[in-house]
């Protein structure tokens, strides 16, 4: 399959990038790791008139840590499965990771396109709602920060005008007593999930949690967060009676729809059995598991 | 099917002057911005050793190595390989000598049909690269994403597995 002819331009540095994309009277689109645009445009299902290739732009391919986490957009996910401080501290970032596609795609995949593609079946959006991350983006206008609760409009859409370039995530520094997990369930390795689900937690000192985050895959037009769930685990112990309350809470809060996957009752149970695991898993690793 | 005529405009060009070194052998030429490396490959470089499975970035057999790392090259524009390095299959062998993943998938049958066997190899060379000495575990998950319809993969696992052994081999004889 070959795509549709189109006009290729590789950016120089990111005002290159947005003037680029501004002098494309909107047919422009950012090419990332290309994982998803390009079998999209080999479908014919996007028709890009301009690609504007960020993938030498210098400056997008950092992990650091200092008040926060900051991971640059171009950041492949193979790089960020491999990266210490990752690996070391955000044992979360590396569950989601490792079970995006497979390790070919992986060494292309970006993190920044994973969220800006805003497909509700990729698993970087869930593990950033738990996370409480935001988005960095630069535009003609400046920079401007996004939290992620506002980034995501709809499938495939994010708030993101047509001349802006996602650059940075960042993600507040773990809390001490913090943990975080996610978990998928896919039919086979490498597919999207069938239901994916990003825990955060807070503990204190006397064992209670207190402050908790949820975010669910696949779970409606885009990413969500389990409010309800997340307000039942706050102030209380993880005791399997709260976990089982929160789980319960978090399914009543998704929208699956029936598909190959599987029907929507069916992914409703996976999402519900999944948020109990999570937040085992997160509440193990705040309290010590790493 | 309709080609587009719209002029290009001043900074984005619908064609583009490449220069590529594929198994060493530096390549200028001019290819289309929507030309995937895989095409690159086989139809201008007419070199058919890497092969089209599935077309939808699922099966691997189209993996080839991009400034080192295995990708596949049919989600990957030719153009992104401008001032890259490509390792194909084709330039495994060195000196009449194959490389030791093919003696691996010679010595341990690790191929049926071979339709997926260029993409394993050049996975597993990448991979080889980085973890010279992997569990059966740690090289099931670096070939997940090369799909084999024939061996069941057991004997790929073997055929690499070998390679490995014989690279340690090598790699201590000349230390
Ligand atoms: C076989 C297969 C299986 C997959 N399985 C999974 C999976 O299980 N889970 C999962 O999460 N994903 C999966 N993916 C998707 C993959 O992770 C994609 O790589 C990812 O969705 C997009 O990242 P990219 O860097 O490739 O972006 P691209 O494909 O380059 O871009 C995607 C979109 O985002 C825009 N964009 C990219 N970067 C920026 C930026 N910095 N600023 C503004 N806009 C930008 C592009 O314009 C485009 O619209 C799979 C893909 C394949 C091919
Ligand atoms: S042909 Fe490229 S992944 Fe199948
Ligand atoms: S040997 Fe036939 S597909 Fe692998």
């Amino acid at each position: 399959m070959i795509p549709a002819s189109f006009e290729y331009a590789v950016a120089r540095d990111v005002a290159d990038a947005i003037q680029l994309l501004g002098s494309s009277g909107g047919e422009g689109k950012v090419l990332a790791g290309g994982q998803s645009l390009i079998p999209l445009m080999k479908f014919r299902l996007a028709q890009p008139g301009l690609l504007v290739d960020i993938n030498r732009v210098k400056g997008l391919s950092d992990i650091r840590e200092n008040g926060e986490l900051r991971i640059g957009a171009l950041v492949r996910e193979a790089d960020l499965d491999m990266n210490a401080i990752v690996r070391e501290r955000y044992p979360i970032l590396v569950d989601t990771t490792r079970v995006i596609a497979d390790p070919l795609v992986r060494n292309m995949a970006t993190i920044g396109g994973n969220l800006a593609h805003a497909d509700p079946a990729n698993d970087h959006p869930a593990t950033m709602l738990a996370l409480r991350a935001s988005v960095v983006a630069r535009g003609p206008k400046g920079e401007r920060v996004i939290p992620i609760d506002e980034f995501f409009v709809d499938t495939f859409t994010t708030v993101l005008a047509p001349d802006e370039i996602l650059t940075e995530i960042r993600i507040p520094k773990r809390p001490a007593g913090g943990g975080g997990a996610y978990l998928k369930l896919e039919r086979k390795v490498g597919d999207f999930a069938i239901a994916g689900v990003a825990a955060m937690v807070v503990m204190d000192e006397k064992g209670r949690i207190a402050a908790a985050s949820i975010g669910v895959t696949n779970a409606g037009p885009t990413a969500i967060r389990a409010r309800k769930a997340e307000d039942i685990l706050r102030g209380q112990s993880p005791d399997d009676k709260t976990i089982a309350a929160a789980a319960a809470a978090a399914a009543g809060e998704s929208k699956p729809w029936s598909d190959l996957r599987g029907p929507a009752e069916y992914k409703l149970d996976v999402i519900r059995v999944l948020t109990q695991r999570a937040i085992r898993k997160a509440v193990a690793r705040a309290t010590g598991g790493k | 099917m309709a080609v587009a005529t719209a002029p290009t405009t001043s900074r984005g060009q619908r064609t583009h002057k490449i220069h590529v070194t594929v198994n060493g052998v530096p390549h200028d030429v001019e290819v289309e911005a929507r030309t995937l490396l895989v095409h690159f490959l086989r139809e201008n470089l007419n070199m058919t050793g890497t092969h089209i499975g599935c077309d939808t970035t699922n099966c691997g057999a189209c993996t080839v190595l991009l400034n080192g790392r295995a990708v596949k090259s049919c989600t990957v524009f030719a153009v992104q390989a401008d001032q890259a390095t490509v390792a194909t299959v084709e330039g495994l062998e060195k000196d009449g000598k194959l490389h030791p993943i093919q003696e691996g998938f010679h010595q341990e049958h690790g191929l049926q049909c071979g339709f997926c066997t260029a993409g394993m190899m050049m996975t597993a060379v990448a991979f080889l690269a980085t973890n010279p000495k992997p569990t059966e575990l740690q090289i099931r998950e670096a070939i997940s994403g090369n799909l084999c319809r024939c061996t069941g993969y057991v004997n790929i696992v073997k055929s690499i597995d070998h390679a490995a052994r014989v690279m340690r081999e090598t790699a201590e004889g000349k230390a």
